[in-house]
């Protein structure tokens, strides 16, 4: 491993120091799990379906690494019947929420113990806050929000790819010389790994080091959204724009939202308005959102707000203006009045949820 | 008491999504398009002046870029910001994340004693959110990023309960370390919001949600025209080629595409109610395999 590294640095026709080399031959491959209050959160199961094609092409282990307090068994081994070859749980009362610090030191030491070749955690408040500080720590590279990953089976370099410039282009990276490889993965672009029962593997539960920092953020409260369904996770949006014209129609809506248990989104002109608070936000300068079903209700399609939704799985738009650019990235465009066509749609599902 | 200091890295990004990338080295190319500051930058710049606004004490703002970010600088001092550095050098060019806040780091440790460090929560370009908590990393600070609310909390570390006469006599033995100083933040999470006690010195990234940026004042744009603004270059910092701009980076754009997001949109006219409802049974249709399968989940 090491010699072949040595050599791709010498055709670059450069003498490069080589600060962090791996210098196992153990291929591993980890993903970085997440936990809310002791549940496994579905980013997991996510980054587990990457993790195994990855693992199988590379002929690699798969680790799924949790972090948390006090973790159940039959979650534990929920992962491995999910495709995973081993779980490293580090558990502490320190460790029961996400805090930078302690989440920081406790995997910096891992990386340095066991050395993985990759590493992976969702592109999540969670990961996009801890992945940077451990790509410092460990000396390494990392790649933001990935939504397309492969490797190459010789030099296990992971080929990244990840939309930039408000997705405009898409972009694959490599971190030749360093390791691990870090990446960030978009929640909701791959199916979460399946369950099989019988399969087997390996749980180490590891008590995380006793002098853990902490102390330097502590954790006051927390203040649940009154959505149902967080936006960024959310099956089914439904977004508004300017053609909602007023506060008072955002309710028509969310009643379509409610029909439909989706989750409700606004264009940056909603939110400037103050007709619906930021974290209803969609596009560049707010959530970028892979829902399997988009409803954009009277929106233009900005270059910003196109940016934050165009992944998504099926795209409808209603808007008055036939020549409005969201009808280029959608797959059913209605071309007509928000207000008739809206509430004829809350009628017809409610009549098909009765129905089914 | 020690002023307060907070200091803002700003980033100048190209105005419109019209940006061309180098096919051969897969490095943006940002010459000939306008460029501005990174519009979530101007958040943390906002939530900067506010501070001062209530604490006093004063903001510095730094960039790294090509000699022209100068102008990104000039906007920012325009807006009330103190005072202000380039960092700039060829060495610098085509950093990745890591290159990027290792230079800004040093920076600030150049700059010296400093509180509260608040960043963007991301740029607008190149989109990964990453230097913020990369330069938390490098400094060694205590992070939150995708900060809606901050408050900034100044607590006296002499004892409220002695006696006035002896805390007037600290006052003369200018103690540096006589305020704690703690920033309350509200960060918004998938779920909800987390309140977190960030203790000073801290790094947070900060969301729309924090403040309303204002607008430069015209004695903003005197002071910012005549504003001496230096310039430090890798030799300043201490740094070397090896540790910065694409040299120094961790990471390879290997190849660059463009993605088909062009989807064929099936177009229904709807103008009246027959065609509102054929319009709407068909979307039903397409979906309702959609939303039932959902509910099966």
């Amino acid at each position: 491993m090491t010699e072949k590294i040595g050599r791709e640095i010498q055709n670059h026709g450069k003498k490069i120091e080589c600060r962090n080399v791996v210098e196992t031959s153990a291929r591993d491959i980890w993903i970085l799990g997440e936990q809310s209050d002791g549940r496994i959160l579905p980013i997991t199961y996510e980054l587990m379906t990457r993790g195994r094609t990855l693992a199988d092409k590379r002929e690699a282990k798969l680790t799924v690494v949790m972090l948390g307090n006090a973790l159940k068994d039959a979650d534990l081994n929920e992962l491995i019947e999910r495709g995973a070859d081993r779980v490293l749980a580090v558990e502490s009362e320190g460790l029961a929420h996400f805090l930078p610090e302690p989440y920081t030191e406790c995997l910096t030491r891992l990386i340095d113990e066991r050395r993985p070749e990759i590493l992976l955690a969702g592109a999540t408040s969670t990961g996009r806050t801890l992945m940077p500080c451990i790509a410092i720590k460990a000396n390494t590279g990392l790649t933001a929000d990935c939504t397309l990953l492969d490797i190459e089976t010789t030099t296990g370099n992971l080929l990244q790819t990840r939309p930039a410039i408000g997705g405009n282009i898409l972009a694959t990276i490599k971190t030749p010389r360093h390791r691990p490889q870090m990446a960030t993965v978009r929640p909701r672009s791959t199916p979460q790994a399946p369950r099989y029962v019988n399969r087997t593997g390996e749980i180490i539960r590891l008590p995380a080091p006793p002098d853990l920092p902490s102390g330097r953020i502590k954790h006051v409260g927390f203040e649940a959204s009154s959505e149902d369904q967080g936006l960024a996770d959310a099956d089914v949006v439904v977004c508004v724009g300017r053609g909602i014209k007023r506060a008072e129609h955002i309710s028509l809506a969310r009643k379509l939202a409610d029909t439909l248990g989706a989750a409700l989104g606004a264009t940056r002109d909603v939110v400037d308005r103050g007709w619906l608070d930021y974290p209803h936000q969609v596009g560049l300068s707010g959530k970028t959102i892979a829902p399997r079903l988009y409803i954009g209700l009277g929106i233009s399609g900005t270059i910003q707000h196109i940016a934050g939704m165009q992944t998504a799985g099926t795209i409808i738009a209603v808007n008055r203006d036939p020549d409005a650019q969201i009808f280029r990235v959608a797959d059913i465009g209605i071309v007509g009045d928000l207000f008739e066509v809206v509430p004829v749609l809350i009628d017809i599902f409610k009549k098909g949820k009765a129905a089914s | 008491m020690k002023p307060l200091r907070i200091i803002v890295p700003i980033k100048q990004v190209p105005e419109t999504g019209a940006v061309k990338m180098d096919e051969a080295t897969g490095v943006m190319i940002r010459d000939g398009v306008e460029a501005i500051i990174n519009p979530l930058d101007l958040y943390a710049i906002e939530a900067a002046l506010r501070l001062r606004e209530r604490h006093g004490g004063c903001v510095t703002t730094l960039t790294m870029g090509p000699p022209k970010a100068i102008t990104a600088l000039r906007e920012a001092i325009a807006m009330g910001v103190d005072d202000a550095v380039l960092i700039s050098d060829k060495f610098f060019a085509g950093a990745d994340t890591w290159a990027t806040s290792n230079v800004l780091a040093s920076a600030i440790r150049k700059l010296g004693d400093y509180d509260l460090i608040i960043c963007g929560e991301r740029a607008t370009d190149g989109d990964t959110g990453q230097v913020g908590p990369g330069i938390a990393a490098w400094l060694n600070l205590p992070v939150a990023c995708y900060v809606g609310k901050v408050e900034l909390i100044e607590e006296s570390r002499s004892n409220s309960e002695m006696p006035r006469d002896s805390i007037n006599r600290q006052k003369g033995s200018t103690d540096v370390n006589e305020v704690n100083r703690t920033c309350r933040v509200r960060r918004l999470v998938e779920d909800g919001a987390e309140i977190l006690d960030v203790c000073l010195p801290g790094l947070i990234t900060v969301v729309k949600e924090v403040a309303d940026p204002r607008l430069p004042t015209l004695r903003g744009k005197q002071r910012a025209k005549s504003a001496t603004i230096p310039v430090w270059g890798a030799a300043d910092l201490g740094l070397s080629r090896e540790n910065t701009g694409l040299e120094g980076s961790p990471t390879r754009v290997v190849t660059i595409t463009r993605p088909k997001v062009s989807r064929i949109c099936e177009k229904l006219i709807a103008g009246d109610p027959a065609s509102v409802h054929t319009a709407a049974m068909h979307i039903f249709k397409h979906i309702s395999a959609d939303i039932g399968g959902l509910r099966h989940d």
